[in-house]
């Protein structure tokens, strides 16, 4: 992926993320996370790679997490917008990804994963 | 031909052709493209293929740590017969899970992933049987949703078909596994 490409991806999920729903509940977002558990978990790296510290976080950059290329080329940094629309339509996202879910597609549910993540990554475990 | 023949041929050529001649929609497209030289389009199902291979070994990758958490659990000490038994019957499954997953990421060309040489469990909370059947009910309820996320991906229809085979096999681990600790079953009518 050129330079260029990257740049349009990271500015497409700026612009185009559709509007991310309000505050969403940590609490429903905590039970929705649990369908990430067969590859992801807060602080350590699975067949996914952690979540602690994910907000702010460069996609592709957690050290020595083995990523595809399409992801570390993303040109992404997570936010509530980039997150929100990746955990739409994962692969639409970032074609390439080792991601191969079809998404969170309700907005609602959305939203309440994000605010539990958001939630989580003040947490004890991720501190 | 099934996901399951696939991984039996032994010639990577052989399953490789075997595959691209009559793996249903998708290769149908592909052969579709190819004759009237729809490069792009061929390029695509191609692409498609690819794509499968990352889905595959990334369902590889954790059923490889369900097999290593299973044996932690097995080598607890916590466990009584007959959950010991019934650990082992469904690290059982999961090793055959991850056989068969890893043969037909190489009888499509790709790199099966590999088991990781130290896997990181809440093992400080485990402290009963019924701490450890909780955590392997909770991977297998993540399983459950990992392939339900993952079968309407996958590019060719007998993946997918495959991914729910086993999907029905994790449920079922699940539902065990929560009864055995005493909680409903199935506490649903549907899984997401």
């Amino acid at each position: 992926m050129t330079a260029g490409a990257r740049i349009t991806i990271a500015s497409a999920l700026a612009c185009l993320a559709g509007p991310v729903h309000a505050a969403g509940d940590p609490r429903a977002g905590e039970a929705i996370y649990e369908r990430c558990g067969a590859c992801h978990s807060l602080s350590q790296d699975r067949a996914g790679p952690r979540h602690c510290g994910l907000l702010g976080r460069r996609a592709g950059s957690v050290p020595g997490f083995d990523y595809s290329v399409a992801m570390k080329r993303s040109g992404i940094v997570w936010s509530r917008a980039t997150l929100d629309r990746f955990l739409a339509n994962p692969a639409a996202t970032v074609p390439g990804t080792s991601m191969g879910y079809a998404g969170v597609k309700d907005g609602k549910e959305r939203a309440d994963l994000l605010a539990y993540l958001e939630s989580a990554g003040r947490s004890k475990e991720c501190r | 031909m099934s996901f399951f023949d696939l991984a039996r041929i032994d010639d990577p050529v052989a399953a490789r052709r075997a595959f691209l001649g009559k793996s249903g929609l998708l290769l149908s497209g592909t052969a579709v493209a190819l004759l009237s030289g729809r490069d792009v389009l061929a390029a695509n199902t191609k692409g498609g293929t690819e794509s499968d291979v990352r889905i595959l070994n990334t369902a590889l990758a954790a059923e490889l740590e369900a097999i290593a958490a299973y044996q932690v659990g097995a080598e607890s000490g916590l466990l009584q017969k007959p959950v010991l038994e019934l650990a082992v019957t469904f690290q059982g499954h999961h090793k055959e899970h991850a056989d068969v997953l890893a043969k037909t990421v190489s009888k499509l060309g790709g790199s099966p992933v590999v088991a990781k040489a130290k896997y990181t469990f809440p093992t400080e909370k485990l402290k009963s049987q019924a701490d450890v059947l909780r955590f392997a009910a909770s991977l297998e309820k993540g399983a459950v949703s990992a392939y339900l996320g993952a079968v309407p991906v996958f590019g060719d229809r007998e993946l997918a078909k495959a991914a729910a085979s086993i999907l029905g096999d994790e449920a079922m681990h699940w539902a065990i596994l929560r009864n055995a600790v005493g909680e409903a079953p199935v506490p649903s009518a549907f899984v997401s």
